[in-house]
């Protein structure tokens, strides 16, 4: 698909020879993850995390399928369902701490491959459709994990639920018609706790199809690699079989280990205890957080808090829900133009002294206050930092990302992959 | 031959105004099948909205004969909590004599009542601010200190009429669409 040196499919067996002929799926395969595709030689372990991410997805898959068979979409049952699941079913408890954390690890492995793109410039040509749809991917993920969140029922399911779906509320006009619609309801009910469990278990199916569109995009121009140089020569890959798999097997051990640790010794360490008490109407949790992989969107939503008016005349053009509502949105599409506002021609953040303090003290600090100050309650000194940190964000993608990549002057690119790790020129490519 | 002669010479008359035949069959049919696709659609979307058992329990009807002077009961509407209470004499007196001008959500009592029942106050029991429920309706709970009704989530506070007065919330509790249907029930939505 990549390079014209790729190995290629040789079936031995008669067996395998037969079916290539009729259904080249092992081919395919072969040429996807195996032998037949050409990688960089000098990936280094932040390569890992796309594929835990696809292993994190095949784990929610799993286990979600499972939980599915004994829980019970009711407004009545649903919590009851679930500690049924965590005491009675055998080995459930295992299963739904797998679940709950595995939603967790998903977006930790997740975030870590996003940051990785940033930092390396996998965004820029002629990767802009493997990043488009890898934002499209974490888009779907949020909202999956959003609606797996409610399905338990709890206080935090069901004030999380009348949170979210109240963001559509804030569009003039169609808002409050539009999230009757979206609940079935006047308020999260029976008919919206039935269909989140429904598109709770379509949309992993989604996300896995825009994981072989993200990966199909990928292996157009191949992997990217630390130095951003493109691959000249044969003597700048290895084949992804046996040399990345081992790799990403080690990483992936690393991973699993991590993951039954917390599954088995602190279960609960990400979660929040409120949703241990039975979902209640009437009563409201005294504070509505949502899971921490949200965190600095929920900071972001809750930075407004004045409206946006014309002055004197008391005439609220926007007002501070909507406005924080769209920012909120906007934080997350505004990574969809991210490939056009970086316009500097060198990827990778090793070359570029300005991008990458721009990326260490800026924007890295500027993520971690927004999640610190979205777990925390709404007053100061929060809501302050919360806008400072909100106008950073902003500002690094829009504002300082294309000045630093026009003024900018780039450290010396090696000349080839092979230089880069070997210290020699390139030979073997001009002879 | 004939064939080819006479499709040509229908192109051709046709091709003065720049459109074909074949180019109307296109549009009409494509349309068609848009049509169709909205008639299916259409199904798909409207099953979505509240059920005829949700629609069915979008208004209740309240006795509030047995709610005394200085009470207030909690009820429950569309699964929100809905505040309805008999205010005294003194209370209402203690709403009109706040000037107007001073509120952050400008509203009378009058206005967020019905006329000649003004001392029935009906509100959502849903906090303006991050939707909490507010404290004030049961005996005995913290009315704040408006004497009205207190969220204790981030500490707003409301008067006894409802109006926001002290902390975060930006808007006055609201008062659903509500009617007397007799001097003693109330019809809520």
């Amino acid at each position: 698909m990549s390079f014209p040196w790729a190995n290629e499919y040789k079936p031995q067996h008669p067996v395998m020879q037969w079916v290539d002929e009729r259904l080249p799926l092992p081919r395919f395969v072969y040429n996807a993850i195996g032998g037949g595709y050409p990688v960089p030689r000098n990936l280094n372990y932040w390569w890992n995390f796309g594929v835990l991410s696809g292993v994190a997805l095949m784990i929610q898959i799993i286990t979600g399928i499972i939980l599915a068979m004994h829980y019970y979409a009711s407004v009545d049952g649903a919590f009851n369902s679930v500690e049924h699941i965590m005491r009675d079913v055998n080995g459930g408890w295992f299963l739904r701490y797998a679940h709950m954390n595995g939603a967790s690890f998903f977006f930790i492995v997740v975030y870590i491959h996003i940051f990785r793109g940033l930092f390396y410039g996998s965004y820029k040509a002629p990767r802009e459709m493997v990043w488009l749809l890898g934002v499209v991917i974490f888009l779907l993920m949020m909202a999956t994990g959003f609606m797996g969140y409610v399905l338990p029922w709890g206080q935090m399911s069901f004030w999380g639920a009348q949170v979210i779906t109240g963001f559509f509320s804030a569009i003039p006009v169609v808002g409050e018609p539009l999230r009757q619609w979206l609940l079935g309801g006047f308020a999260p009910d029976q008919a919206a706790l039935n269909r989140f469990f429904s598109l709770h278990y379509l949309l992993p199916f989604v996300i896995l199809g825009a994981i072989i569109l993200h990966v199909w995009a990928l292996h157009i121009p191949g992997s990217s690699n630390p130095t951003g140089v493109a691959v000249k020569s044969e003597s700048d890959t290895v084949p992804f079989h046996p040399y990345y798999t081992a790799k990403d097997g080690f990483g992936l051990g690393l991973f699993l280990i991590a993951f039954v640790l917390v599954t088995f010794f602190s279960p609960n360490l990400l979660g929040h205890p409120d949703n241990y008490i039975p979902a209640n109407p009437m009563s409201t949790p005294a504070h509505i957080v949502p899971e921490w992989y949200y965190w600095p969107f929920y900071a972001i939503l809750r930075a407004f808090t004045v409206d946006f008016a014309i002055p004197f005349t008391g005439i609220v053009i926007i007002p501070a829900k909507l406005m924080g509502v769209l920012a909120m949105f906007g934080a997350i599409l505004l990574l969809f133009f991210l490939p056009w506002l970086d316009t500097s021609p060198v990827r990778s953040g090793h070359y570029r002294p300005l991008f990458r303090k721009f990326f260490w003290y800026g924007l890295i600090p500027c993520i971690v206050i927004l999640g610190y100050c979205g777990v925390m309650p709404a007053e100061e000194p929060y809501v302050m930092l919360s806008q400072l940190a909100a106008a950073y964000y902003f500002a690094h993608f829009l504002i300082i990302l294309p000045i630093v990549s026009r003024i900018e002057k780039a450290a010396p690119l090696p000349n080839s992959i092979t230089e880069a790790v070997t210290g020699k020129p390139l030979e073997t490519a001009a002879a | 031959m004939a064939t080819v002669e006479q499709a040509e010479s229908m192109t051709e008359t046709v091709a003065e105004d720049g459109v074909r035949r074949r180019d109307f069959i296109h549009i009409a049919a494509v349309s068609w099948a848009g049509v169709g696709a909205a008639a299916v659609a259409l199904p798909l979307l409207n099953q979505m909205g509240a059920s005829a058992d949700v629609r069915a329990l979008a208004s209740i009807e309240v006795d509030v004969a047995a709610i005394e002077p200085g009470q207030a009961i909690k009820t429950s509407w569309r699964k929100q909590p809905v505040f309805i209470r008999n205010l005294t004499p003194a209370e209402v007196v203690d709403a009109n004599k706040v000037a107007i001008g001073s509120l952050r959500d400008p509203q009378t009592l009058a206005e967020r009542t019905k006329p000649g029942k003004e001392n029935w106050l009906v509100t959502m029991g849903v906090c303006t601010h991050l939707g909490c429920v507010p404290l004030g309706a049961a005996a005995g709970e913290v009315k704040g200190e408006f004497g009205g009704y207190f969220c204790p989530c981030h500490g707003s506070h409301y008067d006894t009429a409802g109006r926001i007065r002290k902390g975060p919330a930006p808007l006055n509790l609201q008062v659903p669409e509500f009617a007397f249907i007799s001097d003693t029930v109330v019809k809520i939505g």
